[in-house]
């Protein structure tokens, strides 16, 4: 099996539609195949990454801490959109620190998020051999 | 007449055509998505600013907590609670859901 | 159907994972793992108890692949490969274990 690039992208909030955690347990599954993943988050899509989410009282799962877990997949390339952040008010502080650990250094931790503008992203969908949108 | 929102007002017009059609004095309550208003400092904190001056602004705390943006919430909006959203929807004779 | 431990009917779904997480306890490991024809040993614990508390901090089981490199890298390279782990648990780690630690099945099991 030949090794694609494959960029999922991702523009919705979480909770208010199942888009959101649908994306998170396909990139989940899709690791098993080895394939070069790379996540985009822009739009409302950054809300996914906010810190402290707690849905105690509006009865979901709380599915933010699994992207935690996303270095552990080795899904370490996660593109966050700048303009998205400064629309709704947020900077990088304000979303989970993600990391992953590099193996060739020791298991050194290292950071996942790479924020990014509009003509990088264009960059990205012309540069993955296919695009998931979410 | 009590107005409520629940899309993301990043990604649907609903809050933006609510604040056009809602006349002084009716309540204004953010629901799910529709919670992102509340955030401080962002692109659309002036509309809500201004909405301010002429309705009163309610958010669930409920899905304000989800979302992670508890303290982000802008000045002079009121947080409630699954009860007030109760009591809001007793006290207005109607409502109007912007989906 | 449900699993009877100390008088107390633990629910669980047609290929019987617990239906609820909460209600698992070390007694309740012992009879999953007797319905897998599993005997549970020291080593067997070791991977039971990393399994709940990595569900505890990412809300997920992990894929196998997953489970091997972080249980070598926690418990040490002689135990992280997928020979030792279906030693101990003959029908996959990820899944048999997974039953055993009154998780959902993993996402991405395969």
């Amino acid at each position: 099996m030949s090794i694609k690039k494959l960029l999922y992208v991702n523009r919705k909030a979480p909770y208010g539609t199942v888009y959101a955690l649908e994306s998170l347990e396909v990139v989940l599954i899709g690791a098993a195949f080895e394939q070069d993943v790379t996540l985009l988050f822009m739009d409302d899509g950054v809300f996914q990454l906010a810190k402290g989410q707690n849905t105690t009282a509006i009865d979901n799962k709380n599915f933010s801490p699994t992207y935690m877990a996303l270095g552990d997949y080795e899904v370490n390339k996660i593109y966050v959109d700048q303009q998205s952040l400064d629309e709704r008010g947020l900077s990088l502080d304000d979303l989970q620190h993600l990391v992953w650990e590099d193996e060739d250094e020791d298991y050194a931790e290292k950071d996942s998020i790479i924020i990014v503008d509009r003509a990088q992203i264009a960059d990205l969908m012309e540069e993955n051999d296919v695009v998931l949108s979410f | 007449m009590l107005h409520i929102i629940n899309k993301s007002p990043f990604e649907k017009n609903s809050l933006m055509s609510c604040f056009a059609c809602a006349k002084e004095g009716s309540a204004i309550l953010l629901i799910e998505d529709g919670v992102y208003g509340v955030i401080a400092n962002s692109s659309i904190a002036a509309d809500i600013k201004a909405a301010m001056a002429k309705n009163s602004i309610y958010a669930l705390s409920a899905d304000v907590n989800a979302r992670g943006i508890a303290d982000k919430v802008m000045d002079g909006i009121t947080l409630i609670d699954y009860n007030g959203f109760v009591d809001l929807t007793c006290d207005h004779e109607k409502l109007q859901s912007w989906l | 159907m449900a699993l009877n431990i100390n008088g107390k009917e633990l629910e669980t779904d047609e290929e019987g994972y617990l239906l609820n997480l909460n209600e698992w306890t070390r007694d309740a490991a012992v009879e999953l793992a007797k319905s897998e024809s599993v005997e549970m040993t020291e080593s067997h614990w070791e991977v039971i108890d990393f399994l709940r508390e990595y569900y505890d901090e990412y809300q997920i089981a992990p894929a196998v692949r997953v489970l091997t490199k972080a249980i070598g890298k926690k418990l040490g390279k002689e135990k992280g490969n997928s020979k030792y782990l279906y030693e101990l648990f003959p029908y996959g780690p990820a899944k048999q274990a997974c039953k055993i630690a009154g998780l959902p099945k993993p996402t991405g099991c395969i």
